[in-house]
């Protein structure tokens, strides 16, 4: 058959190479990279790029609805290859653990002390109000939460520091991973709304914290209780405090997006503030099994206050010991 | 293109300077394809349940606690990471996206990093998980009042894309990304390069319809609808009129094949003729 159209012609010519990276991209997308040959791979680009000729060409020249439609997606799928990210997950966690996590972190330093500030507030009110007057404790905790610590029971109190729950651990450890990560999470998410939430999470954390800690001071187990809080409180609260610093640079941004366009400043924010909250995930996650694990099977108070102490020291030198900028 | 396709194109340009001309997901096509994704997890969460089930079965009643830990960290990963691990492989897309033939982007069309994953996939906790919380917290008196205003306020959120021209949900601000259609297409074949007999059409036969007509006349003949097919084979010989006797679909092949090649050999000429209201 003869091909009359000039358009006709051009797609003849060049139908082959469309077809050829449209197996390729084939592959690609359902995962086997493996099986495409080093030619292949080398090939990838040029076809990219021949097609991508194609298009422009086909635009100027042909009236063939379909073909340009085509065209376009097939450029579409091979451009988001050929430009797309080139490292593998083993290189993306090396970079993150290397180098991005900390200084996400460290960037963040205004945010964190804002957002630690609010939980020491909360904590020495709660406290003092409950040093005062035992009836404010049921003010700052929920007595789902409380369970059988109650002001009136004392017994109660020292058992819940030293017993080793032997059974139900591991059940307990994922329950309080899962809680706090879903905790800072939303912390973190509430930044969006200005700031105001956030704040008022971070308070409210703070509150709970000093009623607890109050209750125990006037029963005369203040130690122990610091030492129980403490040897996974340290990492635990500190990743509070850092999702709550992630969500106060996001709400920030948004509503003192500064020279950029607050879509911008946003997308900005947002790109520093995932780093972080990537971070305190896998600080939760060290953090639940210190508190599940490490505090039912260590139940001697200088050990667990050594443990604390020792985390503080790690997160401390990780995140803010001083690097060569890169 | 249809006009509601025209409004949600944009513009991007590759490095080798062309445009792609890609095309947002609409709400409906957001909508459908996080609902796929809703399902499948829970899906997920009752393949999980009854696995363990017959596993706490099958081992005896000591298992119990271990099942209950499987299966809240089970719930805790899909909940937060299900979307971020699909969005993170090559397809950057969940299997719902995958359906409905989307694709997660950047929007300054660089590669997509792993950070903007995970900032669009944790803003999911104010979008759909508060918002639910909201919505099926029980209470009376005041706290009956805080849910509500609660899930009023949530309501902001939710529907926040259907309120900026690019559909972006609040994931897709904090991330820098959008969602594009990148659907598979086939190549269909060439219609003017079919066989249809070959007719001569007077010159002012053919000036008669332009580039969106042309268009339309395509469509209709992928279609292979016979009934439009008449009509539109109608209409077109009462306005070239062209008298000559054969079937419809025969004839409209014939026209498109005669139509292209006229447009087309003036397009090489610099001449774009959008439709027939433009002069010749």
């Amino acid at each position: 058959m003869s091909l009359s159209l000039k358009s006709q012609r051009f797609r003849a010519e060049r139908e082959g190479d469309w077809l050829r990276l449209d197996a390729l991209l084939k592959e690609l997308e359902a995962g086997h990279r493996r099986r495409l040959s080093d030619d292949d791979v080398i090939a990838l680009p040029v076809l990219y790029r021949a097609t991508l000729s194609s298009l422009s060409m086909a635009r100027s020249i042909s009236l063939d609805q379909s073909l340009i439609a085509y065209l376009e997606s097939l450029c579409t799928r091979a451009y988001f290859f050929v430009y797309g990210s080139r490292t593998t997950m083993g290189e993306r966690l090396a970079a993150f653990f290397r180098r991005d996590w900390p200084d996400a972190i460290s960037a963040l330093w205004r945010e964190t002390l804002v957002s630690a500030g609010l939980g020491v507030l909360g904590t020495l009110t709660a406290y003092l109000l409950t040093m005062r007057d035992p009836a404010w404790y049921f003010a700052f905790v929920p007595r789902s939460v409380a369970g059988t610590r109650t002001p009136r029971a004392a017994a109660e109190l020292a058992k819940t520091l030293f017993s080793s729950h032997e059974s139900g651990l591991s059940f307990f450890a994922s329950f309080l991973f899962t809680h706090n990560a879903q905790i800072a999470l939303l912390a973190f998410a509430l930044g969006f709304a200005c700031c105001l939430p956030t704040a008022f999470l971070l308070l409210y954390n703070g509150l709970m914290l000093g009623a607890f800690l109050a209750l125990f001071v006037s029963h005369g187990l203040g130690v122990a209780a610091g030492g129980w809080l403490l040897i996974h409180g340290v990492t635990e609260l500190f990743a509070i405090t850092l999702a709550g610093a992630a969500g106060f640079r996001i709400g920030w941004s948004l509503c003192f997006p500064g020279r950029h366009s607050r879509i911008d400043a946003l997308a900005q924010a947002g790109r520093i503030a995932a780093t972080v909250m990537a971070g305190v995930v896998i600080m939760l996650a060290v953090a639940g099994l210190l508190e599940g694990f490490g505090r039912q099977l260590i139940t001697s108070t200088p050990l667990r206050y050594g443990v604390a102490a020792f985390t503080a020291l790690v997160w401390g030198v990780y995140f803010y010991r001083r690097r060569n900028p890169s | 293109m249809s006009a509601a396709g025209a409004k949600m194109t944009r513009e991007m340009v590759t490095p080798e300077g062309v445009d792609l001309a890609l095309r947002l997901a609409d709400g409906g096509e957001r909508a459908a394809a996080f609902a796929l994704d809703l399902l499948f997890m829970v899906l997920i969460l009752i393949a999980m349940s009854l696995g363990l089930a017959l596993l706490g079965y099958l081992t005896g009643i000591a298992m119990v606690e271990y099942v209950a830990a499987v299966w809240l960290l089970g719930f805790f990963l899909l909940r937060n990471f299900y979307f971020t691990a699909f969005e993170l492989t090559l397809r950057a897309s969940t299997p719902g996206k995958r359906i409905t033939g989307l694709r997660v982007a950047m929007r300054d069309g660089s590669p997509l990093t792993a950070n903007a994953v995970f900032a669009r996939n944790a803003m999911r906790e104010l979008e759909v998980f508060l918002p639910m919380m909201f919505l099926f917290t029980q209470g009376s008196g005041v706290d009956a009042w805080i849910s509500l205003i609660g899930t009023v306020w949530c309501g902001v959120f939710v529907f926040f894309p259907l309120f900026n021209r690019d559909r972006l949900r609040i994931g897709d601000l904090v991330g820098g990304t959008w969602v594009v259609v990148a659907p598979k297409r086939i190549l269909d074949d060439d219609l003017s390069a079919q066989a249809a007999p070959a007719v001569l059409f007077s010159e002012a036969a053919l000036d008669a319809y332009g580039i969106k007509e042309l268009g339309i006349l395509e469509n209709v003949l992928r279609r292979k609808d016979q009934a439009i097919m008449a009509a539109v084979a109608m209409r077109i010989r009462a306005k070239t009129g062209f008298d000559t006797p054969m079937p419809d679909e025969q004839f409209l092949a014939a026209y498109y094949k005669g139509l292209r090649g006229r447009l087309e050999g003036r397009l090489l000429f610099g001449v774009r003729r959008r439709d027939k209201h433009q002069k010749v």
